[in-house]
C-alpha cells in the first residue's frame, strides 16, 4: 500500500473492507461495498487530469493478457488503454492468428499462457462460463469480459459510474428500463444484477421472444410494451438487437422492431422528462434507436459509456493488482 | 463342470417378488436350485447380503468400432461386471453405423469372448439419417433386441410411422429419444430460471413432451411397440401415464443420471454435469422417481457414454454431452434408496426383469434354468466415486468426488465369478 494514489482512494476506500477478490467474473462475485470501492477508486480515474498522467507504477512489471475470441472495438481497447496508462506491459492475442485456430482448447491456451506468468488476464468468450474455466486452471487473476450470454460485470460497472456520474445522489431509487434483446445480453444479467445491488428499481422491456421465460425471478420487472414499460423512468438503456446469436426468427422484421421497441422521441416521452438514454453500444441505427436521441447530448449518455470504460476498467486492473499480494497462489 | 454354491443370502428377484434368506447353486452356466439348498462344489458365503440378478443395462455406448478411444468392448465389459451388470445394450452409434446385419453379426461373435452378454440394439435408419429404413426383419434375425436412433430422434412423423408399423410386423421393439429437434436443438440445459441466468441455450420440458405424445399417438395409430428413451421431465412422464392408461404397447426408460442429479449440479458450468437429454429441475427429479416406484418407468439404464478428456474439458457449452455410468447405475440406484427416494424392489425390477421381459431374454430373474447372472450386493457399504478409479477408458462422470452407499460385492457370470471387490 505504497502507492501515492491509494493512499488517497482506494486505501482509504478499503481501509475497513479490504478488496481482496482474485478475479472479476460475474457481479455477483462482489459485495455491495467492494462495488462502492470500485465505483470510488473508478471516479478518481474519471479525471481526466489524473487518467491521462496516472501513477504508472500502479501496473508496472505486471503483465496484462488481452484474450479476446469475440471480436471487440470498446471493451478490448479500452482494457489495452486502462493497463498501459497504469504501466502494465499489455499483450493483445490475435486469435484468429494463434494456435487455437488449429485445434488448441481453450484449457490448453490458458496453461500456455499461465507459463508465461501474466498478473492479469481479459478473457472475452463466446461460450458462457468459459472465463470461470479459465479461472481454475491459470494463477493469475481473470477479468470476464463478456462471456456468451452469461455475465459482462466491466460492462455493468462502467454503466453505474456513468449513472453516479449524472445522478450524483447516487442509483438509490432510481428507474432503470433496460429495453429490447434481453435474452441474448450478458449485459442486460449484469447490469440486473448491478442495478438492484446499488438500490435501483430495474424494469425489463422487450418482446415476450426477446425476454426469458424465467427473467422475472432476476429481480426485475417484466414489460412488453414501451409505454408501460417506461412509465416514470430515469434511465432508458437499449440494448442492442444480437442478430448474430439468434438461431431462427425472434422478431419479424426490423421495421416492425423498431416500429414497437425502437426509442424514438415520442416512446422516450412515456418516460420521466429529462431521462437519461444510454447503450452499451454498437448501435444499430434506427432498429433499435433513432440517431436523434442517439446523438442528442442532451439525454444521450452513450459516449459518456464509453468514457466511463477506461477509467472503470484503470480501477479493476488497480484493485485486482493491489489485491494480488494478499492472495495465495497469485502469479508471484 | 463343478457346482458352485452361495450360501446365506437374501435373495430378491423382483420377477417373482421373492426376498428371503436362502442360497443358490449354479451349474453350468445356469441356476440349478434356488433357496433351501444343501450346499455343494465351490461355496461362498453371503453373509447376509442381497443375491440379485445381474443387472441389465439397456443403453449403453462403447467405442467398437471405429471410436476405441472412446472404450472397447473390453473395457465396457470390465466396467460393466465392476457395477453389477452382466448384460448389456450396444446403442448403434459406432462408426460405422449399426445398421446391417454383418454388423450385428460381427458384435455378437465379438462378445462371445467377454464375461457379459452382448445385445445390439439395430439401428432405425441407415447412418442414422433419419430417412431411409434399415433391414430391421434381417437384423432381429441376425439377433438384433431392440431398435433405435441413438440420441437422433426421429424428426419425421411419416417416417416414424412407417417404421413403427413395419416393425410391428415383426414384434420388433422400436426405441425413440422423446426431443423435439425444433425446440432441442443448439440447446445445452434445462429451461429455467438457472440457466437463463447462466446465459445458456437452453430446451423447454415440453420439448420431451412433443415428441413423446406424437409416438404415443403413432402407437396407437399403428399397433407398433415403443420405448420412450430417456424420460427426463415431470411433463413427459405424464404423456406416458396417459399411455399406459390407455394400455398402449408403450414403454419407458429413465437414465441414472436423471434420478440422482438435478440442473444445479451444473453449478458453475461443470461440464460433466453436461447431458443429453439435460439435467432438469429437483421437482423433475423427485416425479421420476416417483414414477419408477410406481412402475410408471419400466426401465432404468446407465445412458453410458463415454468421452475422452479431449471432449470434455471445454467450455460447458462447447463439451460433449453424456457420462460414463456402467459401473455407477447399481450403486448410484443403491444410493437413492438408501435416501428413502427409492424403493429397492422397483429400482432392481427396472434394471432387471423389465429390460429382460421387453427384450424376450432368459437372463434378469433368479430362476431354475435361468443363466446364473448374478450380483452380490452390499447395500450399506458406503465408498466416495473416484473417476480415475473407473474401469472404463474414459472417465467423464458427474459422480466424481461423490459419496455412495451401496455397491456390488461379486459379480457372476454364467455361474463363474468374474469380478470380486
Amino acid at each position: 500500500m505504497s502507492l501515492a494514489a491509494d493512499d488517497t482512494i482506494l486505501g482509504q476506500a478499503t481501509r475497513d473492507y479490504p478488496f481482496t477478490k482474485r478475479h472479476c467474473l460475474s457481479v455477483s462475485d462482489f459485495h455491495r461495498v467492494d462495488i462502492e470501492n470500485l465505483l470510488r477508486l473508478g471516479e478518481h480515474y474519471l479525471d481526466l487530469d489524473v487518467q491521462k498522467s496516472p501513477d504508472r507504477s500502479v501496473l508496472s512489471g505486471k503483465t496484462l493478457i488481452n484474450l479476446f475470441f469475440e471480436n471487440s472495438t470498446r471493451t478490448e481497447k479500452s482494457f489495452e488503454l486502462a493497463g498501459k496508462r497504469l504501466g502494465a506491459d499489455v499483450i493483445s492475442m490475435q486469435v484468429a492468428s494463434s494456435s487455437i485456430k488449429k485445434g488448441e482448447t481453450l484449457l490448453d491456451t490458458a496453461a500456455t499462457l499461465n507459463a508465461m506468468n501474466p498478473d492479469l488476464l481479459v478473457i472475452r468468450h463466446s461460450a458462457s462460463g468459459a472465463p470461470s474455466l479459465l479461472a481454475q486452471k491459470v494463477g493469475c487473476s481473470v477479468i470476464n469480459a463478456g462471456d456468451g450470454m452469461h455475465a459482462h460485470p466491466t460492462q455493468a460497472l462502467l454503466d453505474a459510474l456513468t449513472l453516479r456520474q449524472a445522478f450524483p445522489e447516487g442509483l438509490d431509487g432510481l428507474r432503470i428500463a433496460i429495453c429490447g434483446d434481453i435474452l441474448h445480453s450478458r449485459v442486460a444479467r449484469s447490469d440486473v444484477a448491478l442495478f438492484n445491488m446499488l438500490g435501483a428499481e430495474v424494469r425489463l422491456v422487450g418482446p415476450p421472444t426477446l425476454v426469458p421465460l424465467d427473467a422475472d425471478m432476476w429481480g426485475a420487472e417484466i414489460f412488453h410494451d414501451m409505454e408501460t414499460g417506461l412509465q416514470g423512468c430515469d434511465v432508458v438503456m437499449m440494448l442492442r438487437l444480437q442478430l448474430e446469436r439468434m438461431s431462427g426468427a425472434f422478431v419479424p422484421s426490423k421495421r416492425e422492431y423498431f416500429h414497437y421497441y425502437g426509442l424514438d422521441r415520442k416512446k422516450l416521452d412515456f418516460a420521466k422528462p429529462n431521462a437519461f438514454v444510454m447503450h452499451p453500444g454498437p448501435m444499430n441505427r434506427g432498429v433499435e434507436i433513432s440517431s436523434e436521441i442517439a446523438d442528442d447530448p442532451e439525454v444521450s449518455l452513450i459516449t459518456r459509456q464509453v468514457e466511463s470504460g477506461v477509467a472503470m476498467r484503470m480501477a479493476i486492473l488497480h484493485a485486482l493488482a493491489e489485491a494480488q499480494p494478499v492472495n495465495n497462489g497469485a502469479a508471484s | 463342470m463343478s457346482a458352485l454354491s452361495i450360501i446365506n443370502a437374501r435373495l430378491i428377484d423382483p420377477a417373482s417378488g421373492r426376498d428371503e434368506e436362502g442360497g443358490l447353486i449354479c451349474e453350468d452356466g445356469k441356476i440349478a436350485e434356488i433357496g433351501d439348498i444343501v450346499p455343494r462344489g465351490d461355496i461362498v458365503d453371503a453373509g447376509g447380503l442381497i443375491l440379485a440378478p445381474g443387472l441389465i443395462d439397456m443403453r449403453v455406448r462403447t467405442g467398437e468400432p471405429g471410436l476405441e478411444n472412446r472404450e472397447t468392448l473390453l473395457t465396457a465389459s470390465k466396467a460393466a461386471v465392476a457395477g453389477g451388470v452382466t448384460s448389456i445394450v450396444l446403442m448403434p452409434e459406432t462408426d460405422p453405423v449399426i445398421d446391417d446385419i454383418s454388423l450385428v453379426d460381427y458384435l455378437i461373435r465379438k462378445g462371445t469372448d467377454l464375461p457379459i452378454d452382448i445385445h445390439i440394439a439395430g439401428a432405425l435408419t441407415k447412418k442414422l439419417d433419419g430417412k431411409s429404413l434399415t433391414e430391421i426383419g434381417l437384423m432381429r434375425e441376425a439377433g438384433a433386441v431392440l431398435f433405435s436412433n441413438g440420441s437422433k430422434p426421429i424428426r419425421d412423423a411419416q417416417t416414424m410411422r412407417r417404421l413403427m408399423s413395419y416393425a410391428a410386423n415383426f414384434n420388433a421393439l422400436i426405441a425413440n429419444r422423446a426431443v423435439e429437434p425444433s425446440l432441442s436443438e443448439g440447446t445445452v440445459a434445462h429451461e429455467s430460471n438457472l440457466s437463463s441466468r447462466l446465459g445458456l441455450n437452453a430446451a423447454p420440458a415440453i420439448s420431451e413432451r412433443i415428441m413423446a405424445e406424437r409416438d404415443i399417438a403413432l402407437a396407437e395409430l399403428t399397433g407398433g411397440r415403443l420405448l420412450i428413451d430417456l424420460i427426463s421431465s415431470k411433463d413427459a412422464l405424464e404423456a406416458v401415464k396417459t399411455a399406459k392408461a390407455k394400455d398402449l404397447d408403450v414403454y419407458s426408460s429413465v437414465s441414472i443420471n436423471h434420478l440422482c442429479l438435478n440442473e444445479v449440479d451444473i453449478g458453475d458450468y461443470r461440464s460433466f454435469a453436461k447431458l443429453d437429454p439435460p439435467l432438469r429441475e429437483e421437482s423433475d427429479r423427485l416425479a421420476l422417481l416417483e414414477g419408477v416406484n410406481r412402475g410408471e418407468i419400466d426401465i432404468i439404464v446407465s445412458d453410458h457414454d463415454p468421452r475422452p478428456a479431449g471432449e470434455k474439458r471445454l467450455p460447458y457449452s462447447e463439451a460433449a454431452p453424456g457420462a460414463v455410468g456402467l459401473e455407477l447405475l447399481l450403486a448410484a440406484g443403491l444410493s437413492q434408496v438408501a435416501d428413502g427416494y427409492l424403493d429397492l424392489s422397483a429400482f432392481l425390477a427396472a434394471v432387471t426383469c423389465h429390460p429382460a421381459e421387453l427384450l424376450g431374454l432368459e437372463t434378469g430373474r433368479l430362476k431354475q434354468d435361468s443363466p446364473a447372472n448374478l450380483v452380490l450386493i452390499d447395500p450399506n457399504k458406503p465408498w466416495v466415486c473416484e473417476s480415475s478409479q473407473l474401469k472404463s477408458r474414459s472417465k467423464n462422470t458427474p459422480f466424481d468426488g461423490r459419496r455412495l452407499t451401496g455397491r456390488a460385492i461379486k459379480t457372476f457370470y454364467q455361474g463363474r465369478e468374474v469380478f470380486s471387490l
